[in-house]
């Protein structure tokens, strides 16, 4: 039995493709989540009007769609960097995690202190967290060329059991321990909460715009500086790269510390800009990381485009929240943007090669 | 003497090891054909999710349910990873990626959540769990009746699949093949295999064991469901396909030891031992880092039996 189709290798990429890929990706997606709808008798045009007016058609939709990017754009920067080096990092989840807990803990211990220092000192602890629990996994890949796919995936689990451990079962800095009964993190203080932008009638928080800049920096480290063009080198051919002399092992240590150190942002985002509290349950729900990575391959791992995209993914997060019911059931938000992800994965082969048609008599003349 | 804490331990490992071991057994097999995938967490929630759906659903004697939900189950998990099978065989896209994205689109916070919620499923538990048995009668003898006569259908068929499956590798003609495709399958594909087919195949075959080990769990292990109950037994599989070396017989003993380790915390509340249920929950994801590392150091590298085509699609026109 033959496909009938055929795969020709590229010679070369149109640019066009850089934005239809994506796009199609999304229309497929949506076309595919349509038929599982529709298989599990639900009507896929209402569900995604729903989605649409709720995400995309007013000021406060869009402003909560972006509060809903902002923690995805920190993942999706983090996975973009380190999956654009051939380095598979799917521990943003527990890197965010970890900053989220540097965060909280700079931000009570600094209470008192004028409001910008503590929220400098709680981006830099973040950081500082995430970077470190990144570099773990990094030291392994340099060191011992263990698979990082899999350490970084256990050590997302191993953040999420810390959270539980030091909210729910010790008594540990950030816990309340006058939150009887179901056990909870100490608030901030509403003062070291982090400030709200109001840009063109949009409410956009603190978090979103820093990540924006951070975008903006990463894509400059990549496209202007040796480092990123060292980068580049190792991704395309690592041989090439040792012969040149480009510490290979240093690199993917500063790697993913550098990825690690931007999910761990995200965290102090998550506590300063939204949940004001180390929420060991709402983090570890809520699978920023993960959908980080559908962030990072719609964007196909460049970190401005992963901006625009965050706010897509993240229109869809929020209309999932806001429309949750017996119409709207929980888990399809995932299943889109998982959707999402496979077809962004299948377009990538539109970029290395040109679909053709089989055509028996060419085949037979040939 | 069956109250023993090391007996106790023991049996435990059985029962929690048995879906490591389907899932891991499902890997092993898809990865001797070269291809690596990473959506097994996201099959075995499928597959739990659909058999349990089933097993409120059927309405016969209880046997026939249990086989219905049992073939139910690993026949959805089978179906996604035919998606898998097209992605990385027919249009040859990043393996590693494509697994990410049917652990995600299937995964806990997916297709598996969006069916318990549309159907209701986490709301009853199944109607027709699997349970332990007592075989010939010995489930009391001491030591070896809890460890080996007191376990589910589903463990004496998995020991059925470890010896099949060896056998299958190492001892036929197709499992000389399709090691022949996972080790170069430009070799195989001059010997006259069809590599597409070989391929597929293997990878529906993990599929269909992944979603063993998925109603291992919504069946035997908590028979009522809850969204992401496998809590990431998907990748302590994948690495424990390392940890095996590629082999049925040595996967089956990591599967039990990480079984033992995934016990652990409840085997030990039961008895009264207070050690920090974390620490204790912590333990398989952090010996799997520790087994890994242990792994990928230069003397194990070179005894590994990794497929040398794994995760590398294959190009019939680039020959």
């Amino acid at each position: 039995m033959k496909a009938p189709f055929r795969l020709e290798r590229r010679l070369s990429q149109p640019k066009s493709l850089n934005w239809m890929v994506p796009l199609l990706s999304v229309v497929g997606a949506l076309i595919i989540g349509a038929i599982v709808l529709m298989l599990t008798g639900k009507n896929p045009l209402s569900t995604y009007h729903r989605i649409i007016s709720v995400a995309f058609s007013s000021r406060d939709g869009i402003s909560s769609s972006i509060n809903s990017a902002t923690p995805l754009a920190f993942t999706g920067l983090c996975a973009a960097i380190t999956f654009r080096t051939g380095i598979i990092n799917i521990g943003g989840e527990g890197q965010f995690f970890m900053g989220a807990v540097g965060a909280a803990w700079a931000a009570l211990a600094l209470d008192g202190q004028p409001r910008t220092f503590v929220i400098i000192a709680m981006i830099l602890m973040a950081m500082l967290f995430g970077g470190i629990y990144a570099a773990i996994a990094g030291v392994l890949k340099a060191r011992f060329n263990t698979n990082e796919i899999i350490t970084t995936l256990m050590l997302n689990y191993m953040a999420g059991i810390f959270l539980d451990y030091l909210i729910f079962d010790s008594k540990s800095y950030w816990r309340d321990p006058k939150s009887a009964g179901f056990p909870t993190g100490k608030m901030l203080n509403t003062k070291n909460f982090w400030p709200q932008l109001k840009i063109l009638g949009f409410t956009l928080p603190l978090g979103f715009v820093l990540a924006i800049i951070t975008a903006g920096v990463l894509w400059f480290m990549y496209s202007r500086t040796r480092f990123g063009y060292e980068m580049g080198v190792i991704s395309d051919s690592p041989k090439a790269a040792r012969y040149s002399g480009i510490r290979i092992r240093t690199k993917i240590i500063v790697v993913m510390a550098i990825a690690g150190a931007i999910a761990g942002f995200g965290g102090a985002s998550d506590v300063g800009d939204f949940r004001h509290v180390l929420d060991a349950k709402g983090l570890q729900l809520a699978g920023y990381g993960y959908t980080g990575i559908v962030v990072a391959a719609l964007a196909r791992y460049n970190p401005i485009s992963a901006i625009f995209v965050a706010v897509v993914i993240g229109g869809l997060t929020n209309a999932g929240y806001a429309l949750q019911g017996p119409n709207f059931p929980s888990g399809l938000v995932g299943t889109l943007q998982g959707l999402i992800l496979f077809t962004a994965v299948a377009g990538e082969v539109l970029t290395r090669y040109r679909i053709r048609m089989r055509n028996n008599q060419a085949e037979v003349a040939a | 003497m069956n109250s023993n804490i090391f007996v106790i331990i023991g049996a435990a490992a059985v029962f929690y090891g048995t879906p490591l071991f389907f899932a891991a057994l499902g890997e092993l097999i898809t990865e001797r054909s070269g291809v690596l995938n990473l959506g097994v967490e996201g099959m075995m929630l499928i597959g739990g999710v659909t058999a349990s759906w089933t097993s409120q659903h059927v309405h016969t004697t209880s046997w026939l349910a249990v086989l219905i939900s049992i073939l139910v189950g690993c026949a959805s998990a089978g179906l996604v990873s035919l998606l898998h099978a097209f992605l990385c065989v027919t249009l040859r896209v990043n393996q590693t990626v494509a697994g990410l994205a049917i652990t995600i689109f299937a995964g806990g916070l997916g297709l598996s959540s969006y069916f318990s919620s549309v159907w209701n499923v986490a709301a009853h538990p199944a109607t027709h769990p699997i349970n332990t048995l007592n075989v010939f009668g010995l489930a009391k003898m001491p030591i070896l009746g809890p460890i080996i006569f007191h376990q589910t259908i589903l463990t004496y068929f998995s020991w059925f699949m470890a010896v099949a499956a060896s056998v299958y590798l190492f001892r036929t003609r197709i499992g000389l093949q399709l090691r022949a495709v996972g080790e170069s399958p430009q070799t195989a594909d001059a010997m006259g295999i069809n590599v597409v087919k070989y391929r597929y195949i293997h990878t529906v075959i993990g599929g269909l064991l992944a979603g063993m080990g998925g109603v291992c769990y919504s069946l035997a292990i908590i028979p009522n469901w809850v969204d992401g109950m496998t809590k990431g037994a998907g990748w302590i599989a994948i690495a424990l396909v390392i940890f095996g070396f590629w082999r049925p017989d040595l996967t089956l003993a990591g599967a039990y030891l990480f079984g033992a380790l995934a016990s652990l915390s409840a085997t030990l509340k039961a008895r009264n031992v207070h050690v920090n249920p974390d620490i204790l929950n912590a333990l398989p994801f952090f010996m799997t880092i520790v087994v890994l590392v242990v792994l990928s150091g230069g003397w194990a590298r070179k005894r590994l039996g990794a497929p040398a085509a794994l995760g590398v699609p294959y190009e019939r026109e680039e020959r």
